[in-house]
């Protein structure tokens, strides 16, 4: 599966167009990891738990789109975007989307 | 005595936040001009495509990220100026760290890929200390950077 931010994979073209693929997921702070980031904001810096986390949330993501992708028959998908959005107190929802395509 | 214990704690907390998250951010200008030095020569743009798209035989998305929180001197700093209004140059600072570091890990993945170009490149923030109940706890964000790589024939 080609992953990729622009309208076309590079050299290579795109024969079929199956529509928009998503995948999402919805991940909670771990409460440890939490009380130790709340001491980590009083001298402030990177919360590397966290990018962990969210690291670990978007590569899930991306799994369940490509998983998506390739019950649609595609073999790349293009213009992916991700957001990244705060639903409750510790728990953020990672998305990432595109469109799936056929390529040759 | 509950209120002198707590405005003790108030300084404690401060002095902390002024030296050590003063000293974190030089440490982490520093990394970043470093990082950013050594990573120069990949060429990182938000078009499309870049001219010479068509000698490059394969493409593969890079994303970089990174959360980061501010300190409790920023905290204190940024609730005073926002009376007044104006610039909050500790938030400022804190926000360009984030932006900068994601497109460094970024770069870096795209090295690690053998990328010379990282182009449609896309920049992300997401606030991630507010809640539904209204809390105002400190504040932190993620920021992303991702964009397309783009190898040359293997």
């Amino acid at each position: 599966m080609e992953l990729t931010t622009l309208e076309t994979v590079p050299g290579k073209t795109i024969t079929r167009h199956l529509g928009l693929v998503q995948g999402s997921t919805v991940r909670s702070k771990h409460a440890g990891k939490d009380i130790l980031a709340g001491l980590k904001n009083i001298v402030g810096g990177e919360l590397k738990s966290y990018t962990a986390l969210l690291n670990e949330s978007r590569s899930e993501a991306v799994d369940r789109m490509v998983e998506q992708a390739r019950e649609a028959g595609a073999n790349a998908i293009v213009n992916i975007r991700f957001s990244t959005s705060n639903i409750a107190a510790g728990a953020a929802e990672v998305m990432a989307y595109g469109t799936a395509v056929v390529v040759s | 005595m509950d209120g002198i214990i707590e405005i003790s704690l108030f300084l404690v907390l401060l002095t902390i936040g002024v030296f050590a998250g003063r000293a974190s951010e030089r440490k982490h200008y520093r990394e970043l001009a470093e990082a950013e030095k050594a990573l120069r020569d990949i060429i990182v743009s938000n078009r499309g495509s870049p001219g010479e798209a068509g000698t490059f035989s394969r493409g593969t998305l890079v994303v970089g990220s990174v959360v980061i929180a501010e300190d409790f001197f920023k905290r204190v700093a940024g609730g005073l100026k926002s009376l007044v209004g104006g610039n909050l140059r500790g938030y400022e600072t804190l926000l360009e760290r984030g932006r900068r570091e994601a497109i460094v890990r970024m770069k870096q993945e795209a090295r690690r890929l053998g990328a010379t170009h990282v182009v449609n490149v896309r920049l992300e923030t997401a606030s991630l200390s507010e809640d539904w109940s209204g809390r105002q706890p400190m504040f932190s964000a993620e920021f992303i950077a991702y964009g397309t790589a783009l190898l040359r024939n293997r």
